[in-house]
């Protein structure tokens, strides 16, 4: 189903309706937005957006796995990874019909 | 980092902007993925990570204190998968 993707243009195009400010001032708040997160994130810290939901850094350590055409073993090194957890709003959102957020 | 600070930290390096304003830029973009992902739309930013919903079909749980089956509903979850460069940047020095 899900037919249309959203990218950059079509939020700065929302800051632009919504805010009214120009669209290159648009996009360029946008870009720092993103950046200012992406900054934040890679200095290992967690961002909270209320109402929204939170990014968090996770640090993995080293395992074993496997390559699924070779059926080899190969480390795989230890790694920082990002997650997103959606917040119990977002969650209720996207599942109208349901009576939503049993849990956080 | 939380909603507010995101705030400030843009609202510092544009003075010229009041810091209300930035609180409805921030809460634009936000609304706007929000906007996207409930109508069942991706939303695709390079560099950074993509947002997508994913359906779960209906299924029998099971209460795991008392064991009894339960019906539990279809439904979608948001999912973020991440962005190739954003993957680099965070395990830059490793």
């Amino acid at each position: 189903m899900a037919g249309k993707t959203v990218t950059r243009a079509d939020l700065c195009e929302a800051v632009y309706q919504k805010v009214g400010l120009s669209r290159t001032e648009s996009a360029m708040l946008v870009e720092l937005v993103l950046k200012e997160i992406t900054d934040c994130l890679e200095r290992g810290e967690t961002v909270k957006l209320s109402s929204f939901g939170s990014f968090i850094v996770r640090k993995k350590g080293q395992r074993i796995g496997r390559n699924p055409k070779t059926g080899k073993e190969v480390p795989i090194s230890p790694r920082r990874v990002m997650v997103f957890k959606p917040s119990a709003i977002l969650k209720q959102r996207i599942n109208p019909g349901l009576d939503g957020g049993h849990k956080a | 980092m939380i909603k507010s600070e995101l705030v400030q930290r843009i609202a510092a390096q544009n003075p010229h902007r009041y810091q209300r304003d930035v609180e409805n830029i921030v809460n634009a973009i936000l609304g706007e993925i929000i906007a996207a992902l409930s109508r069942g739309d991706r939303v695709e930013l390079r560099g950074f990570g993509a947002f997508s919903v994913k359906h779960r079909p209906a299924r029998t749980g099971r209460n795991p204190r008392t064991g009894a089956h339960v019906a539990v509903e279809r439904k979608s979850v948001p999912f973020f998968k991440t962005g190739k460069e954003m993957r680099e940047r965070l395990n830059r020095e490793g």
